[in-house]
Formats: structure tokens, sequence, C-alpha cells
């Protein structure tokens, strides 16, 4: 006969297991330990082709994961995708000139959305270096000026949406034709 | 002769049926006796000891070997396609999605199922519950409702701690023995095991299991013919029937989680 | 009907039927409020049915039972709960809960009707497993109880809560000469000290005779005769006699419902003969 103190230790251990379990699985075992949901900023791009990318992809800068898709929704006026994507807050210094490119993981894997740093044409910087040079101070007025870095709701412009594998067949092999038509042309 | 076996087969949905019914009223019996039970922990402890803590060996043991068997598997699938970096994430997600609740509530069916309805049904035969019923006792508020939440409570934990162990098993086997990067193995499950839609989800499914297994554990005894052989055969039934409803029920659930997407 | 009140529990025209099989056809019964009532009759004639339909466990096909005015078969879960706080009952078997020891066993309707300290409580199991002479067995499991001892065990718990009524389903089988005296002063006692009234379903004619002050006989699904011990012994009714002197021939059968033996084993005659002479033909 147990003593109820070592059942109650027991069912205290196993609770306690029971738990600890749950917990290794979120923390551990899934992506809840290596992104927040509510923290960081919102930053749109348009792509001609999303297909592939689902809300949750990653999003990534030199392979490091920096946020998630948050929503995929249609533009009814350019027929494009619009991909909202959440940057974690410590990454706050992207350039404002980032594009961004639905890349594969491996051959068939997962799509992933890649951003590239880049700078932006901006008159307000072209001004301020101008002015340095001519060691004057820089006349902002009357220019547009763009903030430098993404931030909560920026939009990034330069895209590459997904590359579909039948495209891209289709592309080589018309390519292929129209070299082999080239060589017989020549041949002749 | 075909009508008798039309006549046996209406025979057969009606029963069916009516235990349906009886079960339905006794589980909102059991349900409504459930919030006089808390302040009674004692009774929920030792019900979460006979059900929960006596089925931790062979979940556990059954985990560990789960875990290193896809571990394996795994792994030689996957060289082939020079991919055993993703070993991690074949074992994860099998465990979580679908092993995990589905393996862990065959064994919690075989191992604290039986033994419930034995116990119940026995208490029957021997006239225990109509001997609390005639002291004023209700054996549904104090024999059925703490088994059932006991059920309720360990179910997940199992699953979890069944799913957790899986996940080493198949890191000792890849990592360990099999010299799976270390590395590729954890941040491979972190980037493709999702917390919502996997995790969740599969805790989502063993908490159904677990109500289901028990409902029927708890009925089954309660519904017995209060003979050794009435009691065998609700044995029988309980192992039976929540073994199918745990399979049936997983199909569902995973084509409304995992369906569209 | 001025002496209503002093009849605890009225049973009228009570019908119930087990299958198709009638258990009860048309039985009146009247238990004294104060008294030790026995309800005496073969065995399988239902008696212990009449008392799980005093307590509410099984409901008439029709007829009414009243205990303490209320009619049983009409009460809600939480009134018949209610009254059965009242009501004690000792299963034929015992029917200990298996899982706890002989004290707990006792304690059991104490824990779960009252808020006393645990030092009352053992005050009171104590007392009790006392009256019933196994105080020294407190720490057994009910497995290692003997059978008489197990009924005396669940003697000592149906009296825990102090009960109005006490039903007492054979108390006295299984019991030595001793322990027998015992309980038949015992089942006297609790019932002019405590005011109980005791029902009694036994077959010890001698035990429940010397105590029972109203004897009520039933067979056949019907109240054959009743009346207190005397009269029933001085009666002229062949019902009385029999039972009360134990003779196998009489109105009484002894015998359940069945056909005529000679023709039954001429029956199993026949069928031999002609599956000898079928398997004769075959080979
Ligand atoms: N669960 C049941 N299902 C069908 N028939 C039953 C059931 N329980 C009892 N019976 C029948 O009801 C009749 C009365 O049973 P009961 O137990 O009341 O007899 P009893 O008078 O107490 O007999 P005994 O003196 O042997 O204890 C019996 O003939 C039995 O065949
Ligand atoms: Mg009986």
């Amino acid at each position: 006969m147990m003593t109820s103190r070592t059942v109650e230790i027991w069912v205290g251990l196993f609770v306690v297991a029971g738990m600890a379990a749950l917990f290794m699985l979120a923390m551990q075992v899934s992506n809840l330990g290596t992104y927040s949901n509510s923290e960081g900023y919102e930053i749109q791009a348009n792509f001609e082709d999303a297909s592939g990318l689902k809300v949750r992809s990653p999003v990534t800068m030199a392979g490091v994961t920096l946020g998630r898709v948050t929503n995929i929704s249609f533009d009814g006026k350019s027929f494009q995708a619009v991909v909202t994507m959440r940057i974690e807050e410590q990454y706050n210094q992207l350039p404002a000139g980032t594009s961004a490119n639905i890349y594969t993981a491996g051959l068939l894997g997962e799509k992933y959305v890649g951003l590239l740093p880049g700078s932006a044409a901006d008159p307000c910087e072209d001004e301020k270096l101008q002015a340095e040079l001519e060691g004057r101070e820089p006349d902002l007025k009357g220019l547009d000026c763009k903030p430098q870095h993404l931030a909560q709701g920026s939009k990034i412009e330069l895209t590459q949406g997904s590359l579909v594998l039948e495209k891209l067949i289709a592309q080589f092999v018309s390519s292929f034709m129209d070299s082999k038509d080239k060589e017989q042309a020549e041949k002749e | 002769m075909s009508l008798n076996s039309i006549r046996t087969l209406g025979h057969k949905g009606l029963s069916f049926f009516q235990r349906l019914g009886r079960g339905s009223i006794l589980l909102v019996n059991i349900v409504l006796g459930i919030p006089a039970l808390l302040p009674r922990v004692r009774l929920l402890i030792q019900q979460t000891y006979s059900v929960g803590v006596l089925s931790l060996l062979i979940i556990f043991v059954s985990g560990l070997f789960v875990g290193m068997v896809l571990g394996l598997q795994g792994y030689n699938t996957l060289v082939k396609f020079g991919a055993e970096e993703s070993l991690g994430v074949v074992v994860a997600l099998s465990l979580v999605r679908e092993l995990g609740p589905v393996v862990s509530g065959l064994l919690f069916a075989g191992r604290a199922g039986s033994a419930l309805t034995a116990e119940i049904g026995l208490m029957k035969a021997t006239e225990q519950l109509s001997a609390m019923e005639m002291m004023a006792i209700d054996p549904v508020r104090r024999v059925l409702a703490p088994r059932f939440l006991a059920g309720l409570i360990s179910m997940p934990l199992l699953a979890a701690i069944f799913s957790a162990v899986g996940v080493l098993g198949g890191y000792f086997v890849g990592v360990g023995l099999l010299g799976v990067d270390e590395g590729a193995y954890w941040s491979q499950i972190q980037a493709n095991v999702d917390y919502h839609d996997d995790i969740l989800n599969g805790v989502i499914k063993s908490i159904v299991f677990g109500t289901v297994i028990t409902w029927i554990a708890v009925f089954e005894g309660y519904d017995a013919i209060p003979t050794s052989e009435g009691v065998s055969r609700a044995t029988t039934r309980t192992v039976v029937h929540s073994s199918l409803a745990v399979l049936g029920l997983d199909f569902i659930l995973t084509a409304l989680m995992f369906g569209e997407s | 009907m001025a002496d209503d009140s002093d009849i605890l529990v009225k049973v009228r025209d009570l019908h119930f039927e087990r299958g198709d099989r009638m258990i009860f056809d048309g039985v009146d019964l009247d238990i004294p409020r104060g008294k030790i009532t026995a309800i005496m009759g073969p065995s399988g004639t239902g008696k212990t049915t009449m008392l799980r339909l005093i307590g509410g466990q099984l409901r008439p096909s029709s007829g009414t039972v009243h205990v303490e005015g209320q009619h049983i078969a009409g009460l809600g879960h939480g009134a018949l709960y209610q009254i059965r706080k009242r009501m004690g009952m000792l299963f034929q078997n015992g029917a200990l809960l298996t899982d706890m020891n002989v004290f707990e066993n006792v304690a059991f309707p104490l824990r779960e009707h009252t808020e006393l300290s645990n030092d009352m409580i053992r005050d009171l199991v104590l007392m009790k497993l006392h009256a019933v002479g196994l105080r020294g067995a407190r720490e057994l499991m009910p497995s290692e109880l003997s059978g008489g001892m197990a009924r005396r065990v669940a003697l000592a718990r149906a009296i825990a809560l102090d009960p109005m009524i006490m039903m007492y389903d054979e108390p006295f089988t299984g019991q030595d000469p001793i322990s027998m005296g015992v309980l038949v002063k015992l089942i006297r006692e609790l019932n002019d000290a405590l005011g109980l009234t005791s029902i009694i379903v036994s077959h010890d004619i001698a035990e429940t005779c010397s105590i029972a002050d109203y004897i009520y006989l039933l067979s056949n699904g019907k109240v054959v005769g009743h009346g207190t011990a005397e009269e029933l012994g001085n009666s002229s009714s062949e019902w009385a006699q029999q039972f009360l002197n134990g003779y196998s021939d009489g109105p009484v059968p002894f015998h359940y419902q069945a056909k005529d033996y000679l023709a039954d084993l001429m029956d199993g005659a026949d069928q031999r003969a002609q599956s000898n002479g079928s398997s004769g033909v075959a080979s």
C-alpha cells in the first residue's frame, strides 16, 4: 500500500515532467523560441509572382532570419501580390534601398524572402554630400526627403518574384531552340 | 432469413444509439460533477497517480524507441538525397503531429482505459456502487468524475512526454550514432516546426483523445453487466472502441487542422 | 388514517417485474416507526428487491412506495439523495469499498457528509467498530476479512451516520452463534436507544422472531401472511406453518418455477434418443 505522501510526490513529478516536455517542445522543438509575434515593425513589398510563399515563411538577409511573412494579399490595380513582413525590432537599421527576392531553399524546398541591402536614389543624401564638398549648409527645402532606414509601413520598391520551375524550363527550352535555329541558319 | 438479418441489424443500430444516449447523459453528469471536485484535490491526485503515473513507464519507453527507429529509418532514406540534415524535422514533425498523440493514445487506452473499466465494472459487480448510492453518495460524482478528470489531465502530459522523449531518441541515434550535425538537427527543427500549427495542434489532438478514451472507459465500466464475464467484455470493448475512436478522430482532426494550407 | 404518522414506510399495490417475470404482484406493506419489522420468504421471492425499491434504486412498474410521506419514485435526484442520507442499508454481501481498509470504510460516509474533525471521526469510527466487535481489525483490508467479518464492518458503516431507518439484508448469515447473539442484541439496542426503525430480511427464523415486532411473509409476489411472531406461530395459515417450521412440503415451492420434474427428465431422455437415432442413421 502506497502512502499518500509517495503518491503525491509521484503525481507532482509526473506533472512537472509533462510540463517540462511541453516547454521543451515549445522552446526547443518549435520556432516559438526564435520569434516573438508582437514586437518589430511591418514592411511591404509587391511581387510579380509570390507563388509558394506562405504566411510565416521566413524573411532573411545574409542567411539569417530577420522576421516572418505575416500577410499575403492581391493588389487589384497593379495585379501584383502584396506581401507584408514583420521584421524584428533589433534589425531596425536596414537601408531604405533594400531589395527583396523570393528564393527557394534547396532545389525543391520551401520558399522564403531574401533581402539584399542596397542604397536608394535619395536627393537629400545627394544634397548633403554636395554641401559637404562645397563646405556649405545643406539646403533641404523643396527636396523630397525619404527616411534612410526601413521602418513601420515602409515599402520595398525593388523586388523579384518566385521563380516557377515550369517558367524556367520554358525559358530554357525556348532559348535552346533559338540557339539551334541560329546554328542551323549559320550552317546554311 | 434475410428479414431476420435486417431485424438483427435494426436491433444493433437501436442498441448502439441507446448506448450513445446513455453515454452522453453520463458525460453530462460527470462534467456537472467536476466543479464539486475542485476543493477535493486529494481524490484527483489519487486518480492521476493510477491513470497517469502508472502509464508513465510504457509511454517513456515507447517514445524513446519510436524516436530512435524514426531516426534510423529517416536517416537511411534522407541520406540517399544528401538531405540528412533534415533528419530532425522528419523526426520532430512525425512525432509532434501524429505519432505522439496517436501512439500514446493507443497505449493509454490499453494501459489506463482497460484498468479504469475493469475497476469500475468490478465495483459495480460487487455492489460497491449500489452501496454508495444508498449512503447518499453519488458514484458518478465520487468515483467517475475524478477518474475522468485525471484522464483528461494525464493524456496531454503523456503525449508531450512521448514526443519530447522521441525527439531526444532521434537525436541520440541521428547525432550520436550516425553523425548528423548537432546544430543542424536542432536548427532545422526550429526552422520548420511551427509552434501554432504543429505543437499546439498536437496538444489539442491529445486532449481530444484523452477525453474520448476516458469517457469510453468510464462509461463501459459503469454500464457493464455486473458479472465477471460482463466486466471482461466491457474491458475488451473499451480497448477496441477507444483505439478505433483515436484512429478515426485522428483522421478527422488532421484533415481539419492540416488540410488547407 | 389517524396512525398515518406512525407508518414510516408505506407500500401500496406494488407491482414490479424483471423481464417477463413478475417479482411483485400487488404487495401492501406498512413499516411502523420505531419498530423492528421482518420480511421473510423463500429465497428468490424478492426481499432484496423490496429493500431496493424502498431505497429508490429500483422503480416500481406500478403502485407506490412512500417513506416519511414522500413518494420515492417521484423524487428528483437531489431529494432522493437527501432522504437516503437518513437510510442505512446493510448489503447481503457487505459491499465494502475494496480500495480502503476497514477504518476508512466506516469513516467513508462521515468524511463525505460531515465536516467533522479527524479526531471526532476517529472516535466515532472506533465506537461503531467496537459495537460490532471489530475494533482490532481496523487496519485490515476488505480482502483480508472473512464473510461474516465483512458483514459486520458493513453494519458498522451503515450505522455510522445514525440513520432514521435501517435495512438489514440477511444480517445473521455466516455468523457464529456468539456474534449472532451480539448482533441480535445490537440491532435491538440500536432500534430502542436511537429510536430507529428497522427492517430485517432474514431466513433465521428463531433469531428474527426473537427481535421482530412484526413479520411479513412474502411468497410468489404476494404477502401470504403477516402478524407478530406469536400470531403467525398460532395461525392456521399453511404458508406460515410451512415456512416457520421448515417443512419441505406445502404451498411454498422449494423450486424456482419450472416444469414438472419427471417431464423435464423425460424431455432430456427423448432428446438423447433422437440425437442418438439421427447420428446412428448418419453413420
Ligand atoms: N438484475 C437482475 N436481473 C434479472 N432478474 C433479477 C435480477 N436481480 C434479481 N433478479 C430476480 O429477482 C428475483 C428476486 O431477487 P432477490 O435478490 O430480491 O431475491 P431475495 O428474496 O433477496 O432472495 P435471497 O433470499 O436468496 O437473497 C430473483 O428470482 C432473481 O431471479
Ligand atoms: Mg436477497
